[in-house]
């Protein structure tokens, strides 16, 4: 069964006050609770944050499923996010997406087979000036090449 | 020739910090404003004629006018949910200079009488919050934030929120459902924000840089902004430029600049043995010029929209002959399907449909009627609805197949670009 850390608590129980109603703090607490849980909301831990906060399931339940930041699918220890609108496809963003699949041995979208990576083709990202780019997790990787790419994510601890 | 008037210390990395800031002449504008009539700096605001630089280009202090005078609280929000595909100048303002906006936000949330202001920014753009978080510390720390600023009498204060990934909170009505805490929908305009906005209070939503050009305005008096720019268009703006240029990234030059030059001049051209095809002049929503177009169009809102197409967020996406325009067309109606929030039957559907037209002519399995199917769709989902998504995603379907049938008939002629040579399924 799914829990927060006591720190988690303490966070959401902050957040609570925060904003000038308890509902907008949803969205920062499910964000809590998707990185203790390992990258993405299960259905547990959505119940589990609508008790802890006191709030109607749906609430929750409508912020995971309206916003694609929220996974609704296990993900590897490192999302892999790949910039596939124009102008990281005009630089070859989705050739990229193909070759670090291809050299990660992934399936798009899927978890790969040590947990290490998922990877996924997302909307823009507001790095078109650098681009192609990748986020993993929190953070911008970019100007890359597909073999920079690929070398950064073997790379990570 | 770029006009650095907001970014003119963005190359200094000192600028992000508050005593960098403050060396470098910050906050001295919200020491002089707070001694003023909160109606004098929303009339100064109004005479530079400053217009909304997120996408819509609507007068600033004319917003703030629509305020009712009923003494509810009211809230002001910052709009850095920059989502608009190339689209990267709020970024780039968040990570170099945090304390610019929450300048500007100060002023502004004195001059419309707000006590607490939030900035949305998009989830994705993480680094922006911590930077943003830590300058709005450092202002509360520095007594610009907080009760009784600078012993003003006047007291405000700001908070930043993170969006979650949906395109379409940059939408100022879904922005505040989801500000809420509820799915980012848009909401029927009238009532307009302002008289009824975030937690049904009055509240005015405002775009990074357009908040950061209020201390410019107030700095230097509204005849002076108005030196630079055009009639309809006064002052600078920040462009980012994306696609085959030489040297992409964020320029501020004068409305009314030569868009051949920004290209040229400041982007160092095209590849050496390119061509020029087309020109996205202001994020994906705006409607494509072909390079006969671009090279006689100038930035600012008036000649654009006098060619059909807009300014926008002023995100120029340069497009050179090595490119296929109906494979560009399928990534951004991809785009616009994706982020349909769903309310709303010609968006959801509409967008849905030109993707799937489109992406069956690149995948070899179009019929010669689905390029004209992609224009009537597109019309049928203009004027109709909610928001602006809908005609986001219905006005370049158009422009892209008015100005490049040839390249849409070869491919259901052919079964293949006439670009690349290939499918793009």
């Amino acid at each position: 069964m799914f829990e927060l850390s006591r720190e988690g608590i303490e966070f959401v129980k902050k957040e609570m006050t925060r904003y000038e109603t308890k509902r907008s703090a949803v969205i920062p607490c499910l964000f809590r609770v998707q990185k203790e849980n390992g990258g993405w909301v299960s259905p547990e831990s959505i119940a589990y944050l609508a008790q802890l906060m006191d709030v109607p399931e749906r609430w929750v339940q409508e912020v995971a499923t309206f916003y694609t930041m929220f996974n609704k699918q296990p993900v590897g220890k490192y999302h892999v996010q790949v910039c596939c609108n124009i102008s990281c496809a005009m630089a070859g963003g989705r050739e990229m997406t193909d070759k670090i699949c291809q050299s990660l041995g992934v399936e798009e979208g899927a978890v790969s087979k040590d947990r290490r990576y998922t990877v996924s083709r997302v909307e823009c990202l507001g790095s078109c000036g650098t681009a192609p780019m990748m986020q993993v997790n929190d953070d911008y990787y970019e100007n890359l090449s597909a073999d920079k790419a690929v070398k950064i994510l073997r790379e990570l601890e | 020739m770029e006009t650095k008037l907001l970014s003119q210390h963005y190359d200094k990395p000192e600028y992000v910090s508050l005593k960098g800031y403050l060396n470098l002449g910050g906050y001295e504008v919200l020491k002089r404003a707070l001694k003023m009539e909160p109606k004098a700096i929303i009339d100064e605001v109004k005479a530079s004629g400053l217009r909304g630089r997120g996408g819509a280009g609507f007068p600033t202090g004319t917003k703030w006018t629509f305020l009712p005078e009923n003494g509810e609280p009211r809230y002001l929000l910052c709009n850095a949910d920059e989502g608009e595909p190339g689209t990267f100048k709020d970024r780039i303002m968040l990570e170099r200079a945090p304390h610019q906006l929450i300048e500007g936000m100060i002023i502004s949330a004195f001059a419309v009488k707000s006590a607490k202001s939030y900035i949305y920014v998009r989830g994705e753009y993480q680094m922006c919050i911590r930077k943003l978080e830590k300058a709005i510390r450092e202002a509360y720390d520095a007594g610009f934030l907080g009760k009784n600023i600078l012993g003003s009498g006047f007291t405000h204060d700001m908070d930043v929120y993170s969006g979650a990934g949906a395109y379409i909170c940059g939408e100022e009505t879904g922005m505040i459902s989801s500000l809420e805490g509820k799915k980012g929908q848009p909401k029927l305009k009238p009532p307009f924000p302002a008289v009824q906005g975030y937690l049904a209070k009055p509240t005015i939503v405002n775009n990074v840089e357009t908040l950061a050009a209020v201390s410019l305005i107030l700095r230097d008096g509204a005849a002076a902004y108005r030196k630079f720019g055009t009639e309809k268009s006064p002052g600078t703006k920040l462009f980012s430029v994306s696609g085959n240029v030489k040297k992409p990234g964020v320029y501020e030059v004068p409305l009314g600049y030569p868009l051949a030059d920004l290209i040229q001049v400041e982007c160092g051209g095209l590849d050496p043995g390119r061509r020029l095809k087309a020109v996205i002049p202001g994020g994906s929503s705006a409607p494509v010029l072909t390079a006969e177009e671009a090279m006689k169009a100038t930035m600012d809102y008036e000649c654009l929209q006098g060619m059909g197409t807009m300014l926008g967020s002023g995100a120029v996406i340069v497009i050179d002959d090595s490119n296929c325009m109906v494979d560009l067309l399928k990534v951004i109606m991809h785009f616009y399907h994706h982020e349909s929030c769903g309310q709303c039957t010609p968006c959801r559907e509409g967008t849905g449909w030109l993707h799937k037209i489109v992406h069956s002519i690149v995948s070899g399995e179009g019929r010669l009627q689905d390029v004209d199917l992609i224009p009537r769709v597109s019309r049928q989902m203009m004027g109709r609805t909610i928001c602006a998504l809908s005609d986001a995603a219905a006005m370049p379907a158009i422009s892209f197949v008015e100005k490049f049938r040839d390249e849409f008939e070869f491919f259901v002629r052919e079964g293949r670009s006439k670009v690349k040579g290939h499918l793009h399924a």
